[in-house]
């Protein structure tokens, strides 16, 4: 018998093959005839005037094709990009949007703003005119501190549209009820907490490649998307004008993005725009240092937090203030992920009764901050799980037992928080207590004992996260200002042979649909994997769909292809029934077969799906020939994964470093279609959470504003050496209203684990009398804690 | 990057003769360096003259006392050397612990310490070993070749040939990564030969220096204890993003005892 491929398998993945060997195609992979190679000027200033840009020597320069600067632009009446969700501050007024010009027009805001557009021959001709390129600049105070970003006298990023660098003042809860609480507190703790700023660093940097037909007058666009509909949608309505059937957006095989590749950006519009100019395609990849300088950040809030419990350890009430760093420009969704997919979380998995959270969103010198894989959802984990540690160090209960005792009951589901967000299911004690088994948190005190026996402070952190992903539903998120829909798209295209091809909206850079699609329709439809095709990424061929970001490709996108599959055996059925000359009602589907009951009638789907495309016996009067069904799903709610992460670390007091020696994730992710591909998705997002706790830290000079951590000297990438092997363990409560039960599996590893690692190294330091480490837990910023600490 | 012309010479005479007269020409080992400079159009050299075809500059030789590395030798070669693992183990630990394994692969000696970056590992072993620097034109001591940030004191066209090695009675090097780069933030390499004790800190300046203060101790006392109070000042040291300057000073005295500690293994 062949190995199990339907749901629950641990089907290889089929995209690995040519990942492997080096034949996917990406990007820049693209052989386009007479292509010209665009390379970006950009500022080397975090904030200056442009007095002047002198481009007749560089225009001059072998092998230029034409050089576009944000005048030219301007002049074009381009549109600037655009922010995709309105945000309302506390006052109802929409947030304050300034212009994003596609390139500076006469201010650049940050260091790698772009300036100019060079179009040559070859790469190196076009970066030798970009040389010659003349700007007079006039410098300008920067503003890169976001924690006095909003000070008086702080340099203002778009002083007219924005003053004092505030986008809005955004609260969600009812501070007066929240304060009474506190006054009525037994206990309070406080949390002062910086979300350190991430880079995304996919492996892939971002890049574009653009046609123009000037036969048709189409326009072709190829780019590293996350969800190309979306991007074809914001070009044509808000951006370009060219309307959105003569512009197909293709994304090919796409090299990681973890958020950074949803938003629309300006080299992969000029690239557009330019084409039809210049009359020959275009062809543009990010150099790494522009990924580190332009690609959107990710994280960086400053927060106060502070947590009242009652005198039984109960949290009566939460309350929050953060400002949330938004960079120089609006990035297409930044407004919304401070605060509704921040704020929304701060519930956790507890019944605290009364939550306030005032969020003001900053504008800074420095490059767009935008969705970074979580989103929103591991800053809010992090304040959480951060001060309900803190919270158990003070009262000197078990960390395992507060969090316990504030659960949210296992029968009270579904479960409405005070932060609008309505939990479908879940069911978290059992969670813990498997992490802590597997995790053996019993044996820890004589392991914590042993480690000291060797000069090593060993300690451990819990951190028992929510996530709310796959947005939905759109008429919610619309209502909250979002301006997209939230649905997904599938189609299902047989051919006349019977092999299938899935056409889906979301879009795969990494997390594995063409198989984990591949074996819902195999498990549903009983055809076999390898008959089986799974097709996105171009909007010329899939249907309009939102594409893959916040987890929500395998419930959202997951979800319509088994509507499709529904709608192919009720046609299936039909056809059957005509073949068996039976009732359609009398007709089963059972293992890829029609059947009658209780006779030996049978029509394999093979069969049916021949004789649609080839309608010789065929109830014709009834039903269309053909098998090609379409079905666009819209969840009715978010999904809920929720887990606990339990780290363990040693640290070394000599020299601060601070090692993890295990790491337990269990996780509800629902129903899980591959196991293997559920364990690499949380494997790498553990990795990118013990990153942000421990190496990754985007730094800016606060004086200059450039970016020091602008290449791998400095910013440091998470190896396999800094991670053990993790421990791994699963709880199922199916999500009770998407038809795989599924929830979402792609960024719960990184929200959870920088609490976990984080509380692990306050556990181990607190001995010493450290309460408090900054994020990431540097060799440096630990010695300087324990050094500061000891004096 | 820029163009150039580029040269394979089969011989140190030849890569020496393209390399006279020409003010922006430059030699080229391994590239490791070189190369990442050239793409980053932070120099523009109108020759490149690859030594990597001269067989006399690669290969590692015992010469009575000494462990004699070509300055073509590849670190990986040196790393996995039977003769250096034998005579100055230390030294064959270093190589191992430099960047990964394509940097080991292609990266050479001549050229990490013609290049002299601040953060490289050998200039530790060069100084703390007392080797001998050997260029096409003559000979130069650890003390005097090192002279300053990124500075040496090859002239203008002249070649480090080979390093030549005095065995250890003891040593061992200790390296504390930067976290990203992973270049030494802090390297100190601690050993002992017939000439006495030195001790030479990499990563923590400017350039390579020696630690007087522990070597005389070192000297009367072989162990860790003997230095655990000797304190390097900060004054001077590298500050970065990774590391401050007292957190440098402080790396070095720990780096300095678990060198002595592994050097008495
Ligand atoms: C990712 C990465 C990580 C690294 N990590 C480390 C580390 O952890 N520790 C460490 O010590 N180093 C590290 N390095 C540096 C590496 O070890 C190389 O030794 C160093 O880059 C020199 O490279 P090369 O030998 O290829 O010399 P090249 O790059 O070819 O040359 C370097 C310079 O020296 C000159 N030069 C070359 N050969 C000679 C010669 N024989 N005589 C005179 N001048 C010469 C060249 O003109 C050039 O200026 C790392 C490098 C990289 C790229």
């Amino acid at each position: 018998m062949n190995a199990p491929t339907g749901i629950g398998a641990r089907v290889k993945r089929k995209e690995d093959q040519r990942f492997l060997t080096g034949t996917g195609r990406y990007v820049d992979d693209l052989p386009l005839a007479r292509a010209t190679y665009a390379h970006f000027l950009r500022s080397p200033h975090a904030h200056a005037k442009i007095k002047s840009i002198d481009t007749t020597a560089a225009k001059a320069m072998p092998g230029v094709v034409a050089i576009f600067t944000g005048k030219d632009i301007a002049d074009a009446k381009v549109g600037g990009l655009i922010c995709g969700w309105v945000v309302k501050d506390k006052h109802g007024q929409p947030h304050k949007a300034p212009p994003h010009p596609v390139m500076a027009v006469d201010t650049v805001r940050y260091v790698g703003d772009t300036v100019a557009m060079v179009v040559a021959n070859s790469h190196d001709e076009a970066k030798d005119a970009a040389e010659a390129i003349k700007v007079d600049y006039e410098e300008k105070p920067a503003n890169v501190d976001l924690a006095k970003a909003l000070d008086k006298g702080a340099a203002e990023v778009h002083a007219a549209e924005a003053p004092g660098n505030l986008i809005y003042d955004w609260e969600i809860g009812v501070k007066a009820d929240v304060d009474a609480a506190f006054a009525k507190a037994a206990h309070v703790t406080k949390l002062d907490i910086v979300n350190n700023r991430l880079i995304p660093n996919a492996m892939e940097p971002r890049a574009a490649a653009a046609e123009y037909d000037k036969g048709t007058g189409n326009y072709t666009l190829w780019s590293t998307s996350q969800n190309p509909h979306v991007l074809r949608l914001i070009l044509s309505a808000f951006v370009l004008g060219i309307p959105e059937h003569k512009l197909r957006v293709v994304a090919p095989d796409v090299g990681g993005g973890f958020g950074s590749k949803i938003f629309c950006y300006n080299e992969e519009t000029m690239v557009t725009w330019a084409a039809s100019r210049v009359g020959r395609p275009i062809k543009w990849t990010a150099e790494r240092s522009e990924s580190f300088q332009t690609d959107a950040h990710g994280r960086d809030h400053v927060t106060h937090a502070e947590l009242a419990l009652d005198k039984d350890g109960k949290f009566l009430a939460l309350k929050v203030e953060t400002i949330a760093n938004m960079g120089a420009y609006l990035s297409t969704f930044s407004t919304a992920v401070p605060t509704y997919l921040y704020a929304t979380l701060l519930a956790g998995q507890y019944t605290t009764p009364l939550i306030y959270a005032n969020v003001k969103a900053a504008l800074t010198h420095t490059a767009p901050v935008d969705a970074y894989r979580g989103a929103g959802r591991p800053e809010a984990t992090f304040v959480v799980e951060t001060i309900v540690s803190k919270a158990a160090k003070e009262l000197k209960m078990d960390p395992a037992e507060l969090r316990r005792k504030n659960f949210i009951p296992s029968d009270a589901f579904p479960y409405q928080t005070p932060v609008a967000l309505q939990y479908d299911s879940g069911n978290y004690p059992p969670i813990i207590d498997e992490a802590i088994k597997i995790a053996d948190y019993k044996g820890f005190e004589a392991r914590r004992a042993e480690a000291k026996s060797r000069g090593k402070l060993r300690g451990i952190g819990f951190s028992s996260y929510i996530e709310a992903c796959g947005l939905a539903p759109s008429q919610v998120i619309g209502q909250l200002g979002g301006g997209v829909g939230q649905w997904e798209s599938a189609q299902l295209k047989f051919n006349p042979t019977g092999n299938v091809q899935i056409l889906t909206g979301s879009h795969s850079h990494g997390q594995g649909h063409e198989t984990t699609f591949a074996q819902l329709v195999s498990d549903k439809l009983g055809v076999p994997m390898e008959n089986i095709e799974v097709v996105h990424g171009d909007t010329a061929t899939t249907p309009f769909g939102m594409g893959t970001y916040g987890s929500r490709s395998l419930a959202v996108g997951g979800s319509a292809i088994m509507k499709a599959a529904d709608k192919v055996i009720a046609k299936g059925k039909k056809i059957a029934a005509h073949l068996m000359e039976a009732s359609v009602a009398d007709v089963v589907f059972e293992n890829g077969t029609f059947k009658v009951a209780g006779t030996d009638k049978a029509v394999p789907l093979g069969q049916a799906v021949f004789a649609a495309y080839v309608p010789h016996n065929y109830p014709l009067a009834e039903i269309e020939p053909g098998m090609d069904e379409n079905a666009f799903y819209d969840p009715a709610n978010f999904v809920y994964p929720a887990g606990t992460q339990i780290c363990e670390v040693e640290i070394d007091p000599d020299t601060g470093v601070v090692e993890v020696i295990s790491h337990t994730a269990v996780d509800d992710f629902g129903n899980i279609i591959n196991p293997m591909i559920v364990e690499g998705q949380v494997h790498g997002g553990i990795v990118q959470g013990v990153g942000q706790a421990l190496l990754e830290n985007a730094v800016y000079d606060k004086e200059t504003g450039q970016l020091i951590s602008g290449s791998y000297m400095d910013y440091t990438m998470p190896r396999a050496s800094d991670v053990p092997s993790f421990k791994l363990g699963y709880k199922v409560t199916p999500c009770p209203h998407n038809p795989l039960g599924v929830k979402g599996c792609g960024e719960a590893g990184a929200i959870a684990a920088p609490a976990a690692v984080m509380n692990a190294v306050h556990d181990a330091l607190a001995p010493l009398g450290v309460s408090h480490v900054p994020m990431p837990a540097t060799p440096l910023n630990v010695w300087q804690a324990i050094n500061g600490a000891s004096k | 990057m820029y163009d150039f012309h580029y040269h394979r010479p089969k011989t140190l005479a030849d890569a020496v003769g393209l390399l006279k007269g020409k003010d922006e020409a430059r030699p080229m080992s391994g590239g490791m360096t070189l190369i990442p400079t050239l793409k980053q159009r932070l120099a523009k050299p109108s020759d490149v003259v690859d030594l990597g075809g001269i067989k006399e500059l690669a290969g590692i030789k015992v010469e009575g006392n000494n462990v004699v590395i070509g300055g073509m030798t590849r670190h990986a070669d040196v790393a996995s050397s039977a003769d250096v693992k034998g005579a100055i183990p230390a030294l064959a630990y270093l190589a191992g612990h430099i960047g990964d394994p394509q940097v080991r692969n292609r990266g050479t000696i001549g050229g990490s310490i013609a290049n002299n970056d601040p953060a490289a590992d050998y200039p530790g072993a060069v100084v703390a070993l007392n080797a001998t620097v050997t260029t096409n034109t003559g000979k130069h001591t650890a003390d005097s070749f090192f002279k300053g940030l990124f500075e040496t004191a090859l002239s203008d066209g002249e070649l480090v040939t080979s390093v030549s090695f005095p065995k250890a009675e003891k040593a061992a090097y200790m390296k504390f990564p930067n976290p990203a780069s992973r270049y030494a933030m802090v390297g100190v390499f601690v050993a002992k030969t017939a000439g006495g004790v030195r001790v030479a800190v990499t990563g923590a300046g400017p350039c390579v220096f020696r630690v007087k203060a522990m070597e005389d101790a070192l000297a009367k006392n072989f162990s860790s204890d003997a230095i655990k109070d000797i304190k390097v000042p900060a004054d001077g040291l590298n500050s970065d993003i990774h590391a401050s300057a007292e957190y440098r000073a402080h790396l070095v005295n720990v780096m300095a005892r678990r060198a002595v500690d592994a050097a008495n293994k």
